[in-house]
């Protein structure tokens, strides 16, 4: 396989456009070499930005390194590329059962059966999902082939942001009079300012509801705030609660509202089994 | 739509010439009384200006709290539409009022120099 790494290697160095890096890439993940796969699918992909297998092979090499939201993000991007790919649609399923949203998992299933009908696995992994969503525990399908996919599981009831990046310094579920309901915030010095920021935020929820109405713009749906070292986006789950995400400023303001709504969906999840 | 004093209008009008804009505001960030204002008729003005002031000093004190620093820009997004705000130095808010389909990148860039002309 040595050889077969390095025969590839060549092949690549010969030629840098050609699309030899998807099976470089592979194999080298296959071996475990994550970060030489890492970086040989990242280089592919930068010479190939519209091939959705690129995306796929990119996030199937993130979830095995568990960057679960930059995998979800290049699986997006694979869909938005070819709506029918099989591997993304596999590769979400597995993120959604990874936070514990079998239903949107099952859906992906569904249309990647839809796809390809005679994949045994999927046919598999979707009987899993109706038997989770039938309250049987299930266990998450990983996208294929993907050699040392990380165990998923159902979401821990106990906390909220479980399987989400930051969970524990980036994001705050707050209750309306600035109670913390999960989640924990750390400023950039790694000091612990949970309980300080869901003082200041207490009653933002309704203030920013007030603002909304009297403009007559209908229920707010998010607050995003850009400071000097960092973004920030706050969101309610559900009518009373808020959710605040906070994120350096490398992190672009879209790319933070995209996970805000991920974590808004299990701080739903979340507040509905508590309730 | 009301009208502001010349100078404060120059500078309005750098956001309300945006396409999906419905209006734009100089509020005292420390009172939440209007400075200037140019809005579509049916926005009470000195009501947002309360609000937009009041919910910029909280957020200014929880992003600080949490180390993200000064809020420079925020955006408040709702079902029909958005509030933006940028802070000037020297305290006061440049709020613009938008349909929700509004081209958010732009209205920050004109709220920014909207700002800068601020001071």
């Amino acid at each position: 396989m040595a050889d077969d790494v390095k025969a590839l290697s060549a092949e690549l160095a010969q030629d840098p456009d050609s699309l030899v890096f998807l099976r470089l890439a592979e194999l080298l993940r296959h071996k475990g070499q994550l970060d030489a796969a890492h970086r040989v699918a990242l280089t592919g992909l930068e010479r190939h930005p519209h091939l959705a297998d690129a995306h796929d092979l990119y996030a199937r090499i993130l979830a095995d390194k568990h960057d679960f939201e930059r995998a979800f993000d290049e699986w997006d991007m694979a869909l938005r590329i070819a709506p029918d790919h099989v591997g993304a649609l596999k590769g979400l399923a597995f993120l959604y059962f990874k936070v514990g949203d079998v239903q949107q998992a099952a859906a992906h299933l569904a249309a990647a059966q839809r796809v390809a009908p005679d994949d045994p696995g999927i046919a598999q992994a979707l009987a899993l999902a109706h038997g989770g969503e039938a309250g049987q525990s299930a266990a998450a399908p990983a996208p294929e082939p993907m050699a040392a996919a990380p165990a998923a599981q159902p979401l821990e009831e106990a906390r909220v942001f479980a399987g989400l990046e930051g969970a524990e310094e980036g994001l705050l579920l707050l209750d309306p009079s600035g109670r913390v309901l999960g989640g924990a915030l750390k400023d950039p010095a790694g000091r612990d300012v949970t309980d300080a920021v869901a003082a200041y935020l207490a009653g933002v929820s309704q203030e920013a509801g007030r603002t909304a109405k009297l403009l007559g713009l209908g229920s707010w749906t998010g607050l995003a705030a850009e400071g000097q070292h960092g973004h920030a986006h706050l969101t309610p789950p559900t009518g009373s609660a808020l959710l605040l995400v906070v994120r350096e400023r490398a992190v672009p303001m879209g790319r933070l509202a995209i996970m805000a709504q991920r974590a808004a969906v299990a701080a739903r999840r979340w507040l509905e089994a508590q309730a | 739509m009301t009208t502001a004093p010349a100078g404060f209008g120059r500078v309005l009008d750098l956001v309300t010439r945006v396409r999906g804009v419905r209006g734009a505001m100089l509020v005292a960030g420390d009172d939440g009384l209007v400075v200037a204002e140019q809005l579509m008729e049916g926005i009470k003005g000195p009501a947002v200006a309360a609000l937009a002031a009041s919910l910029a000093s909280r957020l200014r004190r929880a992003l600080e709290a949490a180390g993200v620093g000064a809020g420079q820009f925020w955006h408040l997004q709702a079902e029909k539409g958005a509030l933006l705000v940028v802070t000037a130095v020297s305290g006061v808010l440049v709020v613009a009022v938008a349909e929700p389909d509004v081209n958010v990148g732009l209205v920050r860039l004109e709220l920014l120099r909207a700002a800068e002309a601020v001071g």
